[in-house]
């Protein structure tokens, strides 16, 4: 299972996840943004960070970088494609998946440790999580607040297409409509959360249950049916 | 009394490092957009001042966007009625 | 027009800060009278900020000598050894005055800066600290700088993806019109892979890579860090530099990748003094010249004057210096970050710095004239006419430290100085900083040092920064002794053993025989305690002029220390384990409450005094410690400091939510005893089945260890026995209770609200 990991200008989480992917079993590879080659990765990974120092808007420039059109591709062919933090703010402004990440309700960056309850365990990310746990891990951002209209929030949920929500007594840390931390598209192949499963893949570092997603990513097989959620 | 409502324009001064100004120009290219220069990005406020006169409520914002809007050692501003 | 056509107008070396007798060094040094170009250069060069020509003499007496140590005093940051091929690259900085005029750009840049300075040397930043202090925060003005301070550190440190994991944060009146932020950074870089800033061969070429030069800080330098605060701070407007982090991030990347690959010669930072500074440190110490063609700086306004492009501060800024032959990989290595790189000079074997502008030569300066063979300036130093000193180590304590008169419930007085400030929790500041970015932070900004894990290895590396400038402000040489064996302590809790230490001292006027004074005691006992402890100094910053129309700063040694856990596994942390673990204070309690944060909080006694350090007892302690974690024995270990053993037990129990349940033998006083921060003493739990092993470790090293009680239930009971507590009632004063008994529920929130609280914001 090969994984390519994005780097953007500005990204600062890419060796994070490039060796919590090694951890979970996976060749690992960072690809420069200026590529347009993937390289036949399985799955690709945009890291957190501060791609374009998130000037203008957060992932706003990133989304125009060379690599996306081979993300994309890659995307439509039914490739796992998981957006962290930084990531997932790129993959909204690139419309591939829905929403928009705002301002922290703090208006403060955040590094909290979080507790996430995990609503679809039958996505290529979540189905080695096992049930009724919750997962433990950090987030680190100023502006993670998930927004959409409330009809369109609807949908989402009625869809199925929540994967990840704030839960437990430390709450939701950034004011995200309905709690939510992390969501899917329509194929349930690609994903993103704000929270960051590579920092907590190791017990050493206070929580390996990022580790259960890391592991659910890599250790899916590209073309397997049975793990792709009807879409609603 | 009456509602007097007003923007403020608030960009870095001239010679100030602006990165996101940067960081957008340097984008530019990727969008095919390469003739287009000299990019600064700053922020916009709208608000409404009750009070007696314009003059008056001219004056609020006066120093509203000195004192607070603004960071006057690193941005200018420009107030307009609306 | 040649250099020599156009001498500088009389009254304009004095506008720019450089005495007469100055002058006449310079005009020594050239052979000549310097143009206006040259003396802009000599102006900023031999500012204190860059010169350090008030303490060099001073800083020359710190321990420098390592074996291990591999880049000292004079490079951009100390590099000491840690095995497996590594060492550790380690700097504090300040950017004092910067941060007063412009809180959120002067912390921003301080970090940039300082990581520049570890970059510089080859090595990836691994940690930032930040130590704050400011006045009091309920006035706006200081609730501003508050706020901006902390968004800057966090703002660039975040972006960079540089973990903040530690610091300070400390208020005081002595602050309020003078803020100190003082930013320390820790990289990691190969033995064998170590970047100086030294341009060593005629031909090399000069490359200037980064951000282009604009107006930033023209004068910064020595006009902001080397004169003090008057009325007019509004004309320093135009100084204030601006960071941009994402570039910073660039340089980092850049900058690692040309050191990594072996594709320069030499490599150095542009901090303060902009170019000038650079390239004369680099043609000095490598004994040769520089030809800078100013045409070829990129420049981010137009019609600059050289002037400006020479002393300009703009940052994110390096100077690499490069072989001809390998010019086109390093250009080719900033073009694929997309980061502007031009040669702007050539090394030349004359030793002189030559600035060429417009195809003229327009100034000419030997580079040790601007760099290293600046003239000193000598200074009187005469002690306070009245002072009061610690009691000597093994003096007789005094009954009583004059405190049972003030009356005291200790339960009252724990969760007030739990929701003080300076002691409470730091949450509310330390959420604002990425702390967990890199994956490799075990122990962040929770507790007093921070712990990164070495990928690949099982090593951990651990890092503290402290000061003590309540104490220093009696007695500045004991001031630095205490923050030196504070920060070692801190890093003996956890089982590491010290590497280095960098200092910065922060400082007032040097032209103030007081303020000399107390730099150069500060000075001498910082050497001290580093020769005890055998911890060399590896290099540091000095910020002098530290006074505001309401005075002159406290003495303020702000310590950073480094040190090495040779297996992660044996780490000891700070919170209570288990249920059932007896509580044990190490070390002797000693008389003087003087510095203390309960002499903040009752008022200093008419015979206050700060207590005695002894640093072969201390170094015992510490000894104890690692011995006691290799061979792990402990459950948690703790330092005792601001607050005392009672806070030290209070926090071990809200970090853990496990209550204790003591005895303390009253030798002093109550207050001494509960709250005393007399140092060399920690408080350890552990298994009951291990305390024969450690009280055995311990009468090895002829250190104190005394049972105090356990680890249980919900509560901190702390009881009080002894001639002390015990004595007779009206010579203690009534209402002394004889215990304290408190919730853990109530001081967790005491402990939660303290920053919040002064601060007028929400947890």
């Amino acid at each position: 299972m090969r994984v390519a990991v994005v780097v953007f200008p500005g990204s600062n989480c890419d060796r994070d996840a490039l060796h919590a992917v090694q951890l979970a079993g996976a060749e690992g590879e960072l690809v420069w943004h200026e590529t347009t080659d993937l390289h036949g990765a399985d799955a690709v990974i945009l890291p957190g960070g501060f791609a374009h120092g998130d000037y203008l808007r957060a992932g706003a420039i990133a989304r125009f970088s060379p690599i996306m059109g081979a993300v994309r591709a890659h995307a439509q062919r039914g490739g796992l494609l998981l957006g962290i933090c930084n990531g997932f703010q790129v993959l909204t402004e690139a419309g591939l998946l829905p929403g928009v990440l705002r301002r922290n309700a703090t208006l403060r960056f955040e590094h909290r440790w979080v507790s996430l309850s995990v609503e679809r365990r039958d996505t290529p990310f979540t189905w080695r999580v096992p049930d009724v746990i919750t997962l433990r891990m950090p987030i680190a951002h100023g502006e993670g607040n998930y927004w959409l209209p409330d009809d369109q929030l609807d949908e989402l949920e009625a869809a199925g297409r929540v994967v990840f929500r704030y839960t437990g007594p430390e709450g939701n840390p950034n004011g995200s409509a309905r709690d939510i931390a992390g969501v899917i598209d329509a194929t349930g192949r690609v994903c993103g959360l704000m929270p960051h499963p590579e920092r907590a893949s190791e017990a050493l570092l206070g929580s390996d249950d990022g580790m259960l997603l890391m592991r659910s990513l890599v250790e899916s097989v590209a073309a397997a049916p049975a793990r792709v959620p009807a879409a609603a | 009394m009456a509602g007097y409502r007003f923007s403020i324009s608030i960009m870095p001064r001239e010679g100030i490092l602006d990165p996101a100004g940067k960081a957008v120009e340097a984008a530019l290219p990727e969008l095919h957009a390469d003739n287009v220069h000299e990019v600064r990005v700053g922020r916009r406020v709208e608000l409404t001042v009750e009070s007696d006169s314009a003059d008056s409520a001219r004056a609020t914002v006066d120093s509203l966007a000195a004192d607070f809007l603004a960071n006057p050692l690193i941005e200018r501003w420009e107030i307009s009625a609306l | 027009m040649t250099v020599a056509e156009a001498p500088a107008s009389v009254a304009l070396h004095r506008r720019l800060g450089l005495t007469d007798a100055e002058l006449e060094s310079i005009n020594e040094r050239l052979g000549r009278a310097p143009n206006d170009l040259e003396l802009a250069m000599f102006s900023v060069m031999w500012s204190e900020h860059c010169s350090y020509k008030s303490s060099k003499r001073l800083l020359r007496t710190l321990p420098t000598a390592g074996s291990d140590v591999l880049a000292g005093p004079g490079e951009n940051a100390g590099v000491v050894s840690i095995g497996d091929g590594l060492a550790v690259a380690f700097k504090i900085e300040s950017h004092n005055h910067p941060s007063a005029v412009e809180p959120y750009q002067g912390a921003a840049t301080g970090v940039g800066g300082i990581l520049r300075d570890i970059v510089a040397m080859g090595a990836r930043p691994v940690a930032l600290l930040d130590a704050l202090k400011f006045g009091w925060p309920d006035d706006r003005r200081t609730r501003g700088l508050v706020d901006g301070v902390v968004r800057g550190v966090g703002g660039y440190g975040n972006c960079v993806g540089v973990p903040t994991v530690g610091g300070e944060l400390l208020f005081d009146p002595t602050y309020t019109g003078n803020p100190l932020v003082n930013v320390m950074c820790v990289g990691v870089v190969a033995s064998g892979g170590i970047a100086h800033a030294i341009a060593p061969t005629p031909g090399s070429l000069a490359v200037l890579f980064g951000s282009p030069t604009g107006r930033d800080g023209i004068g910064g330098a020595s006009v902001l860090a080397s004169a003090s605060f008057v009325e007019g701070s509004a004309a320093m407007r135009p100084s204030v530099q601006i960071g941009d982090p994402f570039a910073g991030k660039l340089l980092i990347e850049v900058t690692l990748e040309l050191v990594e690959n072996g594709l320069v010669e030499g490599m150095q930072d542009l901090g303060a003094a902009g170019i000038t500074c650079a390239t004369s440190e680099v043609a000095d110490r490598g004994g040769t010249g520089i030809r800078l063609d100013l045409d070829a700086v990129p420049l981010r306004e137009p019609d600059m004057q050289p002037f400006e492009i020479m002393i300009s501060e703009s940052q994110e800024r390096m100077l690499a210096i490069v072989r001809p032959e390998r010019l086109d990989e390093v250009l080719a290595v900033c073009r694929r970050w997309a980061l502007p790189a031009v040669v702007v000079g050539e090394i030349t074997g004359d030793g002189d710095v030559v600035v060429v502008g417009g195809g003229t030569e327009i100034a000419r300066i030997p580079a040790r004239a601007l760099a290293s063979d600046v003239p000193e300036q000598l200074h009187q130093s005469a002690p306070p006419t009245r002072r009061r000193l610690a009691p000597a180590p093994g003096e007789t304590p005094l009954a009583h430290d004059g405190l049972p008169e003030r009356g005291m419930d200790p339960g009252a007085v724990l969760e007030a100085l739990l929701g003080h400030p300076n002691v409470g929790s730091r949450a509310w500041v330390t959420t604002q900083y990425d702390q967990t970015v890199g994956t490799d932070t075990i122990e962040g900004c929770e507790h007093a040092a921070a712990v990164l894990r070495i990928k690949g290895s099982r090593r951990a590396l651990v890092i503290a920064t402290d000061s003590q400038p309540a104490v220093a402000q009696y007695d500045p040489a004991l001031g630095a002794q205490m923050a030196v064996a504070e920060c070692a302590r801190n890093l003996a809790v956890t089982g590491a053993r010290p590497l280095g230490l960098t200092n910065c001292l922060n400082f007032g006027d040097p032209n103030v025989p007081e303020a000399y004074w107390q730099l150069t005691e500060s000075i001498r006992g910082l050497s001290e305690a580093a020769m005890a402890l055998g911890i060399p100094v590896t290099g540091g910053n000095v910020s002098l002029y530290n006074e505001s129309p309401l005075g002159r700063i406290a003495p303020t040694a702000q310590i950073g220390m480094v040190g090495l856990l040779d297996d992660i596994d044996t780490l000891v942390r700070p919170q209570f384990r288990n249920e059932g673990d007896i509580i044990v204070l190490l070390g002797e309690t000693g008389p003087g409450m003087g510095g203390s944060a309960y002499e903040r909080l009752a008022g200093a006694a008419p015979d206050d005094r700060p207590p005695s350090l002894d640093l072969v007892r201390e170094a015992a302690l510490h000894t104890v410690l690692r011995r006691a974690a290799a061979e792990r024995l402990l459950g948690s270990a703790q330092d005792v400091s601001a607050g005392g053993v009672a806070v030290a037990v209070a926090e071990s129990a809200i970090w853990s939510g496990l209550g204790a349940d003591l005895l303390l033998e009253v030798s002093i006083s109550p207050a001494a005893s509960l709250f005393g921060e007399s140092p060399g003493r920690a408080i350890v739990s552990l298994a009951p089945e291990h305390w024969s092993s450690l009280a055995r470790l311990c009468a090895s090293h002829r250190l104190a260890a005394r049972r105090l009680g356990a680890v249980g239930g919900n509560r901190l009971r702390i009881g009080l026995v002894g001639v002390g507590a015990t004595g007779a009632a009206e010579e203690r004063g009534a209402g002394v209770a004889d215990e304290l008994d408190v919730a853990l529920d109530e001081l967790k929130r005491a402990w939660t609200q303290a920053l919040p609280r002064v601060l007028g914001v929400r947890a």
